[in-house]
């Protein structure tokens, strides 16, 4: 089963995300958002892509890894895959990405926005809903 | 939680409240501009259970607006309305939007459509090759950050000293197309970096450049005043700060995550988040916001002046007349600070206008002198191949909207839905066969903005004029349609 799925929202995009930890559930976010944006890389070997993030929860964290994912691909018209975190704390994050040539994007995502946003905890594990503004 | 009908109260034939018991947490009503129908689509998503979050928020006065066009957003709804008051009120900067100044130019010309008709589907092509659209179209300007600053301060202003527009047109421009003030100091650097290569350039999702025939005129002498005949072709221009604004916003609305909490303000929804207007905080922001704003104004007066470039390309020699002038250009996301009538008392707020325009009655301050018998131009796209019609601000939207009023269609079908129905090719065909050009860079991204996506942009308006804030002056029906 996908650990994401796109879910109704009348104006932009919104997804459903559920993992069994918190750093899986900031890498599933990841693939789906590119998911959602069609997102195909050109052949070849990719290049391997570090980032870092500090805020005062998770939720300011989640939004931040995925934004920096966004503006990579727009300012180097890259697109992002097997993404990993390294360290995950309540106030810090370092992860990284492969990184290729964008062959094909449908849409860019203009932000990740924090509309009614919270990561919840289940029986399962962890899961939240972000909405995209497109 | 879902909202009912029965709680709203009918205070006239096209208006709505939900008073402030429906929440304890409100602090002021929400009002809605819709007939029964709209009220009804506006209640089959979350729009209405937002709007209500805003009106939760503090230091706000008279009531939060809903226009007719209003559909969930993110944090506010599009369609929303709220002016806090100053300077002890707040400024949000996630209510004004990452699009920071979307809004519409429109030009008119004396071009007959039967003149053009045999070139149509060349300017279409020439349209859209001359304007950079689509995921990470950029633009052919490479600014330095001296440039950009002075973009950031001068608007539109700047487009015109370097040869791209006419006095006119910011004369025929919001503000002028240059907000004061702007401070180019409280943007980031990666805002700047994503600015300075997409300055002159569409973007895509609901952007795009359409060619259009005036096809109905309901009030001759003011259309004339704005320089729109029957029969005769049109372009409308529909874009915003790119990612140079997205990015503001987004810087900010981090930012203010902290600010919120040390001023104390509790929030509905994180992407309400707000500082006080007269806070460091606010003030950087604010100054910021006036940057993207400018941005924006100078990147459709680039647009203009690349769909100038592209009629001469197509019909010059051709028609007698192939010049485009402009009628006006409105922000439809956007925060300003003006004075209106509160409970009786002149007051100066911070109007919050999302997905809204601002829609000044006649003789008020801020239009352009030749407008000023007629009151401010509202232009309103329609959906992809429905009409898009050119309103004007009227007096009650001073006492009833702080002089706002609608901004476009408004979407009542998900952007997945719309996919999964539509497909973008049978789109183009259908739209083509209807007699309308596209030049679309992604069918997926055409089929998401499907004219069934969309509510019916004709009821809109007639709930808008009825409600008397705005008058139609003129439709116009798309004949080509550029989008990225």
């Amino acid at each position: 089963m996908s650990p994401y799925r796109e879910i109704e929202h009348t104006a932009d995009w919104s997804l459903r995300v559920w993992a069994p930890t918190l750093a899986a559930l900031f890498v599933d976010a990841a693939q789906g958002m590119y998911a959602l944006t069609g997102a195909q890389a050109a052949p070849g070997a990719g290049e391997r892509q570090s980032v870092e993030c500090r805020a005062e929860d998770y939720e300011m964290l989640l939004v931040g890894w995925l934004q920096e994912w966004l503006y990579r691909t727009e300012m180097h018209d890259q697109v992002f895959e097997a993404f990993q975190i390294d360290r995950l704390t309540q106030t810090e994050l370092a992860g990284s990405a492969v990184g290729r040539p964008a062959a094909h994007l449908d849409k860019l995502i203009k932000a990740v926005t924090y509309h009614n946003l919270k990561i919840e905890t289940t029986a399962e594990g962890v899961e939240t809903t972000l909405v995209f503004d497109v | 939680m879902a909202i009912y009908k029965q709680a709203f109260r009918r205070i006239g034939e096209y208006v709505w409240e939900l008073g402030t018991k429906y929440n304890p947490n409100m602090r002021v009503p929400v009002r809605v501009y819709a007939d029964d129908a709209l009220l009804e689509d506006a209640l089959r998503d979350a729009s209405l259970e937002q709007a209500v979050n805003v009106a939760c928020l503090p230091g706000l006065v008279g009531y939060v607006v809903v226009m007719p066009d209003v559909h969930q957003g993110y944090g506010m709804p599009i369609g929303g309305v709220m002016a806090t008051q100053l300077p002890d009120g707040i400024i949000s900067p996630g209510s004004i939007g990452y699009d920071i100044n979307c809004g519409v130019r429109l030009l008119g010309s004396r071009i007959p459509l039967e003149a053009a008709e045999p070139y149509l589907s060349d300017l279409a092509t020439a349209l859209y090759r001359n304007c950079p659209s689509g995921v990470g179209g950029k633009g052919a300007l490479r600014l330095t950050s001296a440039e950009l600053d002075k973009v950031c301060r001068e608007g539109a202003r700047w487009a015109l000293r370097q040869g791209y527009g006419r006095k006119e047109d910011l004369e025929h421009t919001e503000e002028s197309g240059q907000m004061e003030e702007a401070q180019p100091g409280e943007v980031s650097a990666r805002a700047k970096e994503r600015g300075r290569q997409q300055l002159g350039t569409l973007g895509a999702g609901n952007h795009f450049i359409e060619i259009e025939v005036v096809d109905q005129v309901f009030d001759p002498g003011a259309a004339a005043a704005l320089g729109l005949s029957e029969g005769h072709l049109a372009v409308q221009i529909h874009c915003g700060s790119r990612g140079f604004g997205h990015q503001i916003c987004t810087d900010y609305v981090q930012s203010f995550q902290g600010a919120a909490k040390r001023y104390g303000i509790h929030l509905e929804d994180r992407e309400l988040v707000c500082a006080p207007f007269d806070s460091p905080e606010g003030r950087s922001y604010f100054g910021a916001m006036k940057a993207a704003a400018n941005f924006a104004f100078c990147n459709r007066q680039l647009l203009a002046h690349l769909a100038r470039e592209s009629f001469a390309e197509v019909l010059g020699g051709k028609v007698a007349d192939w010049d485009l002038h402009q009628v006006y250009d409105i922000t439809h996301n956007m925060g300003k600070v003006e004075t209106h009538e509160v409970e009786g008392e002149r007051r100066k707020v911070c109007v919050h206008r999302k997905g809204a325009t601002r829609a000044f009655g006649p003789g008020f301050a801020g239009l352009p002198p030749d407008y000023q018998p007629l009151g401010q131009p509202v232009l309103v796209p329609g959906s992809m191949g429905t009409a898009s019609w050119v309103l004007l601000g009227t007096a009650t939207t001073m006492l009833e909207t702080f002089g706002s009023s609608c901004h476009g269609a408004g979407r009542v079908m998900s952007r997945s839905r719309a996919k999964h129905e539509v497909r973008g090719e049978s789109l183009r065909k259908e739209l083509e066969a209807e007699g309308i050009r596209v030049r679309a860079g992604s069918l997926p991204g055409l089929a998401e903005e499907a004219p069934t996506a969309y509510k019916d942009v004709d009821r809109v308006i007639e709930v808008v004029t009825r409600a008397g804030i705005a008058r139609k002056v003129a439709r116009l029906r798309p004949v080509a349609v550029v989008k990225g």
